[in-house]
């Protein structure tokens, strides 16, 4: 997909002058916040299972090449293949070869964020072979030709009109020519019309939330139902996952488990998990013929053993989105490309480059909601302070703000001068505001005032009280 | 693509300041995957086997499946048959073919119409047993084979699951070792079901129905 991270600024400011999607932001703090903080508040050991579920990513990351190498044997123990790949190329060619080696002209797909990481869908199509996405956010984004806009709920920046406009569009074909807008209504035709698809398609296309090494199993986590007719009804079932998805046993997994979907949905557990080893067997009445695993390096190996390691610990939930201030107020499609958000903030320098992505940790307050909620003790505020760091070391912050941060630098070494700056700055804005507490306009402030009052110093600086305090006391 | 693999794997081992691991680290790693560990088991899944069993009840309302308890095996054929009445459903079905299920008196509910397979495009109403319920948040635990087909959990629009209340254990990790107790091989499709199928996808506002059934019926036999 195309990247437009670096017009951050720009994506954000029209974001938020967007009635439509301010209105469906509003959905997000009802929708995910409150079932999170009261699925949390059920289950006494959640904290407990948080430090756990740290040390375990930790523990697999440690360890991850033996980790993987004990998957890759499991799986073909069991009669499916792996394949490595170590880009966003590589990955769709073995994709696109395994669907043309069955003569593929229609795919299904559940949901897979790696999926858009490696832009699978355009790369599909222009090769004459016809995606179909089939959860429901995922596949209404589709018609409409867009992005995900958050990593478990794609469309929540839409409301109920935007998703009839699009399936008025689309589905006259299928005999459905009647406008509706009751979620209900929508829901059943969405239903009906990808139960088709299903039924037609030659290969099938599913995410993994875990690779489980003892037994070269992939798992998925859905609510749908989506991503299981995806994988039990095509002859060849395709599960894309990104290395650090590993994780040892399935005792591991049911930490993780009773992690994810509190963390995610606020539900105790996600309605379907599903756990796949190999194709199916000679005696069953279903299943694919084939199975195959994608594993996608992306970059992500060389994040071990640096200051990102910990963001490899990620599951996936959303929580970090669903609790930032900054993504309430914007939505996802503002930070310009896949992984929004505060993981996404920390990830996508680090998979498309700190030089287009520059102001992604930027766009964050660091009033660190995002770590306390997420379930792995992700430190994302320090992570987003290395990237700015790293931004202002490789010089790639503009002119005026390293000459202002420089200025600031040195005016904040210099005690007589600082106080001398502060005291002549409270002055001249006690001056410009005429009597009144506020400032509505301020030159060479705009960036400010355009949509905020500045607030009038009031009262002595901090230093002088400080002095004032010290004189008393002794 | 070895190649890709090759180069992973020495960019993994050069970010952790090693080589292959080898000698008594990989022995403890392999032992971790041979002998699992388990982690922090919730209190609410270590209780007595009676209140786990009222445990999955409660949960799995809570993940709004449907659940009817009878007494006796022999009394799960009517309780199907009162189930689709009182829902107003059809009365065709298409079963697993499962030597328990078939063992049943269904004969004695001369309405139902039973096939035996795999599901198809169309069918209304499955009937499966689950491999175990798991009393933590109220999951059922369905594994895949010859006499249960995966496609039965997922094509109809009902889906009835008879289980037996011995079959209730408390956490995850039980059902995990009732599993690996059997000793056969690791089937290809293990489902956890909690509750019918739906999306919050449109405005967060939940719809039960999405792709897979829109109802979830559970008959718990007592004896």
């Amino acid at each position: 997909m195309q990247v437009t991270t670096q017009a951050f600024q720009r994506n954000a400011g029209a974001a938020l002058h967007n009635p439509a999607l301010q209105k469906a932001l509003k959905n997000i703090k009802i929708g995910f916040v409150r079932k999170r903080a009261a699925a949390v508040a059920k289950l006494p050991e959640f904290e407990a299972l948080r430090e756990a579920g740290r040390e375990l990513k930790n523990h697999v990351l440690d360890h991850l090449d033996f980790y993987l190498e004990q998957f890759e044997t499991k799986v073909i123990e069991s009669g499916g293949q792996v394949h490595w790949a170590q880009d966003a190329a590589e990955a769709n060619q073995i994709v696109l070869e395994i669907c043309q080696s069955v003569n593929a002209r229609r795919v299904t797909k559940g949901k897979s964020m790696i999926s858009e990481e490696i832009g699978l869908n355009d790369f599909l199509e222009a090769h004459g072979i016809r995606p179909v996405e089939t959860d429901l956010g995922e596949y209404i984004i589709q018609l409409r030709h867009e992005h995900p806009s958050h990593i478990i709920a794609p469309a929540v920046h839409l409301n109920r009109e935007q998703v009839a406009d699009a399936f008025q569009a689309h589905h006259a074909p299928y005999g459905f020519t009647e406008r509706r807008e009751e979620p209900r209504a929508l829901m059943d035709e969405a239903r009906q019309v990808l139960r088709q698809q299903f039924l037609q398609a030659e290969v099938g296309i599913t995410g993994a939330n875990f690779c489980i090494a003892e037994t070269g199993t992939t798992v998925i986590v859905t609510n749908e139902g989506n991503g299981d007719l995806t994988q039990i009804l095509p002859k060849v079932h395709i599960a894309l996952a990104s290395i650090e998805k590993v994780v040892p046993t399935f005792e591991d997994v049911s930490l993780l488990l009773r992690l994810l979907a509190r963390s995610a949905t606020g539900q105790e557990l996600s309605v379907y998990t599903t756990f796949s080893t190999g194709p199916r067997r000679a005696e069953d009445a279903d299943g694919p013929e084939q199975f195959h695993v994608v594993l996608l390096d992306n970059g992500r190996s060389g994040m071990l053993g640096g200051e990102f390691q910990d963001m490899l610990r990620c599951i996936r939930c959303a929580a970090c989105l669903n609790h930032c201030p900054v993504y309430g107020a914007i939505g996802g499609h503002a930070y310009g490309w896949v992984y929004p958000g505060p993981m996404g903030s920390v990830l996508t320098p680090q998979l498309i480059g700190i030089e287009v992505a520059g102001p992604l940790p930027n766009a964050s307050t660091f009033c660190g909601r995002c770590e306390d909620v997420c379930p792995v003790h992700i430190p994302l505020p320090k992570m987003m302070r290395h990237w700015r760091e790293q931004e202002f070391a490789r010089h790639l912050i503009p002119m005026t703000t390293r000459f202002g941060l420089g200025l600031w630098a040195f005016v904040a070494r210099n005690p007589k001068l600082y106080r001398l700056a502060t005291n002549l700055g409270s002055w001249l804005l006690r001056r410009l505001a005429g009597g009144k507490g506020r400032i509505r306009s301020l030159p060479l402030a705009r960036g400010w005032t355009a949509w905020r009052d500045l607030p009038v110093p009031q009262g002595r600086t901090f230093q002088q009280q400080w002095a004032t305090r010290r004189e008393n006391q002794s | 693509m070895n190649e890709a693999r090759e180069q992973s794997l020495a960019t993994i081992r050069r970010g952790l300041k090693r080589g292959p691991l080898d000698g008594t680290r990989r022995v403890e790693l392999e032992t971790r995957l041979a002998h699992p560990l388990r982690h922090l088991i919730p209190t609410r899944a270590q209780g007595s086997h009676s209140e786990q069993v009222a445990m999955w009840i409660r949960m799995a309302e809570y993940a709004l499946a449907t659940v009817d308890q009878v007494a006796r095996p022999n009394d799960a054929p009517a309780a199907v048959a009162a189930f689709l009445a009182r829902e107003n459903l059809p009365t065709a079905i298409v079963m697993a073919p499962d030597a328990e299920l078939a063992a049943l008196p269904w004969e004695s509910q001369s309405l139902l119409h039973i096939e035996r397979r795999a599901a198809r495009d169309g069918d209304q109403v499955s009937v499966t047993t689950a491999f175990a319920g798991i009393a933590e948040t109220g999951t059922l635990m369905l594994c895949s084979g010859p006499d249960s087909p995966t496609t039965l959990n997922f094509l109809p629009d009902t889906h009835i699951v008879l289980l037996p209340t011995a079959w209730i254990v408390g956490s995850y990790e039980d059902g995990w070792d009732l599993l690996r107790a059997t000793g056969e091989a690791m089937p290809r499709t293990i489902n956890y079901i909690t509750g019918p199928s739906r999306s919050g996808d449109i405005e967060q506002t939940m719809q039960l129905g999405a792709h897979g059934p829109l109802r979830l019926h559970i008959v718990l036999i007592s004896a």
